[in-house]
């Protein structure tokens, strides 16, 4: 019988052979995209500030300095004070931790409920299908900003509650798309292979049907990041977010709704707005790039 | 089956199996018809012989295999396997029985998962059914069955889309024997090959069959390899089983009309054959199986048909000992000089 050298000869003989995976093609793809590439480092920058700025900044976010207020962008405050002293450099980028750190974790759960739900409605059709789907219905009727903001007013506006109530509202489209793919998915003739060979159900579901749709997972989820800053950032921009003295990108952007701040004071808000466009940019820009990596056919 | 002797174990035993596929339409999703995929299909397979199916496309041979396999639910009849009714199984023995009975597949590049290294393809099943315990020796396995199908050991942690359309079938028969089988399906397995490709999977399979005795229902459409493969033979059209019989019966002395036009419409090298025999050439298409012609479903394109085929449909007949005929003629009800 062969040894366990042939088994780690196979093993390695993986890595260095041209195996060109399923993902390693995308990826390739991927870096054809020049815009992308660039996007992706853009976006690499911003991630890297937000955790590292807070940490080296001689400032913290809440300190305040009645001397030092409203001062406009300088070489001790890069990008000034605000009307109570407290450095808006570190502050822009504390709140890019929680604005990131928000639409991040409200994707991630979106993804978990979406698949998990989308998966079971796919494979076993008939009336746990019907039923899925049609709470999915019911939950893509709902007017997504006045039931977040009455949530909101419910519930304490944390962060928490937040990231729930944005999750909960977002899954029917990713659980949508989950199971129409595996409804095509589950009629090829390697599920039918699964079930001759006597497959358990969740093998089936997890190892032979999730792969095959996770590429349109990602894209989506890196479309839903975009939209999710978004919505974070107006539903902040609203007062329904997180609330001061925690700064996020939408609530630091509200301080323009003062027309003295939009006139005198720009070093309040024009730095986060470029911030939010440039983040959003940038992800649009990575999903847009993905989707063509994972599905050539939908370019153009 | 008094006299099954050691050497005749019947395998495979189907009795009347009927499979039919309703089609609802209409406000209330109704069931308006049926398609009569298969519609009252007998017949015995021996331990250690293999049956060929031959019949053309939409005559009900790959949904033959798949219910005797219990991958679609029946709608009447029984399919014994070793004397156990599969149908009748419930969900633990049916889950054990998978082992013993397997299918490969036809299209070698839908029958494999694209996301699945080789070994994972071929190893799963074994893990599942607690046949090995641990990697390593899943991995050993893994690497023994491909070997035997004609592949390398370093292959094995490739993924499907690196191998070739002969080399993804030999991946398919590896998946099916690897947890030793004693039946086999082989539904149309050769036909999506090239002709050279054909040959190295048919003699693979021949192979495999003569060296670990299994038992296969071999599906085709294409005579030749069925005729190299076969012990028996069974003719199928539209959902019925018109013959049925020892390889040499159907091939030399058919008594079905349509297994006649079927051998005639072959193609052959042989030239002494070419000259002496009669094409005989059917007029049209299949008819639908949703609604299939009254009494012998052949007789709208029988070169031979009479009033009688219209009205009453033949018996199953035995015309010589396992060779069975449905037909008027060979019942002897009509002759074919009436025409």
């Amino acid at each position: 019988m062969t040894s366990n050298t042939t088994v780690s000869k196979c093993l390695t003989g993986r890595k260095d052979k041209q195996v060109e995976s399923f993902w390693s093609s995308i990826f390739k793809q991927f870096r054809k995209n020049k815009l992308a590439v660039v996007s992706f480092y853009v976006l690499l920058v911003i991630i890297l500030a937000c955790i590292f700025v807070p940490i080296f900044s001689p400032y913290t976010m809440e300190q305040t300095n009645m001397q030092e207020k409203s001062l406009p962008p300088s070489a001790a405050h890069w990008f000034g004070t605000d009307d109570i002293g407290r450095d808006l450099f570190t502050r822009l980028f504390v709140g890019g931790r929680i604005s990131l750190g928000i639409s991040l974790a409200v994707v991630a759960l979106e993804c978990v409920i979406g698949i998990l739900l989308g998966t079971l409605a796919g494979y076993y059709g008939g009336f746990v299908d019907g039923l899925i789907m049609r709470i999915a219905d019911i939950f893509l009727c709902f007017p997504f900003l006045i039931i977040c903001i009455t949530i909101v007013s419910i519930f304490s506006s944390g962060p928490v509650t937040l990231i729930v109530t944005l999750a909960v509202l977002s899954w029917p489209s990713i659980a949508r798309i989950v199971r129409a793919q595996i409804l095509s998915l589950r009629e090829l003739e390697y599920m039918e292979a699964c079930e001759a060979l006597g497959i358990s159900d969740s093998r089936r579901m997890f190892r032979h049907l999730l792969p095959n749709v996770m590429a349109y997972v990602i894209v989506y989820a890196t479309l839903g990041i975009a939209g999710t800053i978004l919505t974070e950032t107006s539903l902040s921009f609203l007062g329904m977010g997180i609330r001061f003295p925690i700064p996020t990108w939408g609530n630091l952007i509200q301080a323009a709704r003062n027309p003295a701040v939009l006139d005198k004071y720009w070093w309040y808000w024009v730095p986060s707005g470029v911030a939010i466009f440039l983040t959003v940019m940038c992800w649009n820009i990575i999903g847009d790039a993905l989707r063509d990596a994972v599905d050539p056919k939908m370019k153009r | 089956m008094s006299d099954t002797a050691t050497k005749h174990e019947v395998l495979l035993r189907v009795d009347d199996l009927v499979k039919h596929f309703p089609i609802r339409g209409g406000l209330f999703k109704q069931v308006k018809s049926h398609v009569r995929a298969v519609d009252h299909v007998s017949f015995e397979i021996e331990r250690g012989k293999v049956l060929g199916i031959v019949g053309e496309s939409g005559c009900g041979k790959t949904t033959l295999g798949r219910t005797v396999l219990r991958l679609t639910p029946r709608t009447a009849g029984k399919v014994f396997f070793k004397d156990k009714d599969i149908f009748e199984q419930g969900k633990g023995n049916l889950l054990k029985l998978r082992t013993k009975m397997q299918i490969i597949f036809q299209d070698p590049y839908s029958s494999l998962n694209p996301r699945l290294p080789v070994n994972e393809i071929i190893g799963e099943a074994l893990v599942q059914h607690g046949m090995v315990k641990n990697k390593s020796e899943m991995m050993d396995r893994v690497i023994d069955i491909i070997e035997k199908c004609g592949l390398f050991p370093e292959q094995a942690c490739r993924y499907p889309h690196q191998f070739s359309g002969g080399q993804r079938q030999r991946i398919c028969i590896a998946r099916a024997l690897v947890l030793n089988p004693e039946f086999v399906v082989c539904d149309e397995t050769v036909s999506a090959l090239d002709v050279s490709i054909q040959s190295q999977i048919i003699n693979l399979l021949k192979e495999m069959q003569e060296h670990l005795g299994l038992t296969y229902l071999f599906i085709s459409h294409d005579l030749s390899v069925v005729r190299f493969i076969s012990d028996q033979v069974g003719v199928m059209y539209l959902g019925e089983l018109v013959e049925y019989g020892e390889k040499n019966q159907i091939f030399n002395t058919p008594r079905h009309p349509y297994t006649e036009a079927l051998l005639s419409a072959a193609p052959t090298f042989d030239f002494a054959e070419l000259r002496t025999r009669k094409r005989i050439i059917l007029k049209g298409d299949i008819p639908s199986p949703v609604n299939p012609p009254s009494g012998c479903r052949f007789h709208t394109r029988c070169p031979f048909a009479q009033e009688l085929c219209s009205i009453e449909s033949p018996e199953d007949i035995e015309v010589e000992p396992g060779h069975r005929v449905r037909c008027h003629m060979a019942s002897g009800k009509i002759s074919a000089s009436g025409h």
